[in-house]
């Protein structure tokens, strides 16, 4: 593997909220990398950690100790400018409250991003359409966030952040308000990309779609306790029968 | 025991012998689940003991064949008709490793519940890979073995949340009090075995 794999990096990152007595660690010298090809879980109780560590990945907010690096950038050489370039080609984040633009359509909130990338909207609203369908929600494109369920505006959060063929994907709790056949559904799309050659970090409390992951690592306290390896040939079963 | 019943209800497909009961128990649990041909004429043994097989013909070949009788047609459809109930017996190891593990002094229960959690996980990554390898099945023998497939999954999952409620479970306990180690009770074993008694092991 060389060392262009590596799409994501952080090297001792700790997060630290507040100062003083009321100061809270958030994360406390995380170690994790992530490459192409590659989806890795995070599973913790509430409070472990798990949304901090996707902000910090995501470039949102600058950790408190380490070195986030995102494809080759360290992000704490960037000027912010640069930053939110990177962020907008390169990342895409499903955020655990979806954050939707209330006041645009569907399709309107998918294409931002490219917008916001210098694309012309008539542009951007090929691959907004064809993120949307990936998701099966085609046929909402001219909806409102308000009109739409909890599960659909999930499905466009999603579709926002695997718009354009951004390389690495930051999803917290992206399943928390599908249905499990459509959780199954956004896992298999999700699957499928990463295996195309984008990475990803996949936060759930859900087993069953953490066991999508090549790995997952276990947060506690900020701390990352364990980790568990899929082997590539499973030692409990043999193969489908012919 | 489900391999006596299912070689019973196999049999009531129409006679057969040992290695081809076998094949038969195999394709229909999608090879999930391998017998030995010693198991197989164990369990028939114990059958034509219990009165629910009988021996049949001796083929051109010298095969032993075995056929359902009357009383086992009986327990075939009884076995059907009735759930699987877990007994006191399939009461599961890792409940009661875990539940000793509470009163036994200096053990962290936190870590005791990781390992288990990490070796869960990742059979379910194991199983999941597996079976997300697989197409639609196209066949009545990979039907078989994607239920089974799916069984242990979701059997998978059960144990991973089951995990997660401990854990919550043993913090709340811990900060109330509870959870606290057991010291060895020295003043309650009086009906127990009297040392001097030497005893045969079981
Ligand atoms: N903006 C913030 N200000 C202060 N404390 C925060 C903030 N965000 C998170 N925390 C605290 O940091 C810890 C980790 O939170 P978080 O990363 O959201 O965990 P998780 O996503 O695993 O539930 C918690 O104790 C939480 O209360
Ligand atoms: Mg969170």
């Amino acid at each position: 593997m060389t060392g262009s794999d590596l799409l994501l990096q952080l090297d001792g990152v700790s997060m630290q909220y507040g100062r003083g007595e009321t100061a809270i660690t958030a994360l406390a010298g995380v170690d994790l990398s992530v490459r192409r090809g590659e989806l890795v879980a995070v599973m913790g109780a509430s409070g472990s950690g798990k949304s901090t560590l996707l902000t910090l990945a995501g470039g949102l907010t600058p950790p408190t100790a380490g070195e986030v690096v995102v494809e080759g950038h360290w992000l704490s050489q960037l000027s912010a400018r640069e930053l939110a370039t990177l962020r907008r080609r390169s990342l895409g984040f499903v955020f655990q409250d979806f954050n939707l633009i209330p006041s645009l359509t569907a399709l309107e909130n998918v294409s931002l991003p490219l917008e916001l990338d210098g694309w012309t909207s008539k542009k951007a609203h090929r691959p907004a359409l064809d993120a949307l369908n990936i998701v099966e929600l085609g046929d909402r494109a001219q909806h409102f966030p308000s009109d739409l369920s909890g599960g659909q505006q999930q499905r466009v959060a999603i579709a926002r952040a695997v718009v354009g063929g951004r390389s690495l994907i930051l999803a917290d709790e992206p399943t928390g308000a599908l249905d499990s056949t459509t959780g199954e559904l956004v896992l298999r799309r999700l699957r499928s990309r990463v295996d195309a050659g984008a990475g990803g970090i996949l936060v759930t409390h859900d087993a069953r779609h953490a066991a999508w992951a090549d790995r997952i690592v276990f947060l506690r306290d900020g701390r990352i306790v364990d980790e568990s390896q899929a082997s590539a040939v499973s030692s409990l079963l043999s193969g489908l029968p012919a | 025991m489900s391999v006596r019943q299912s070689l019973l209800a196999i049999l009531n497909q129409g006679p057969c012998y040992g290695y081809q009961l076998r094949a038969e128990f195999d394709r229909r649990t999608g090879s999930t689940w391998p017998l030995n041909v010693g198991q197989i004429y164990n369990t028939l043994d114990r059958l034509e003991r219990d009165g629910l097989v009988q021996k049949a013909d001796i083929d051109a070949d010298g095969q032993n064949y075995v056929e359902i009788t009357d009383a086992g047609r009986t327990e075939v459809a009884e076995w059907l008709g009735s759930p699987v109930v877990r007994t006191m017996a399939t009461r599961d190891e890792l409940a009661i490793k875990l539940a000793i593990a509470v009163t036994l002094p200096g053990v962290d229960i936190a870590q005791v519940i990781q390992v288990q959690r990490t070796a869960t996980m990742r059979t379910l990554q194991e199983l999941t890979r597996t079976k997300n390898a697989t197409a639609d099945p196209e066949s009545a023998e990979q039907l078989a073995w994607l239920l089974v497939v799916d069984s242990l999954i979701f059997a998978a999952e059960a144990e991973a949340r089951w995990l997660d409620h401990s854990e919550h479970r043993l913090a709340r306990a811990r900060a109330a009090g509870l959870a606290k180690p057991l010291p060895l009770n020295t003043a309650v074993p009086k009906r127990g075995r009297p040392a001097k008694t030497v005893q045969a092991s079981a």
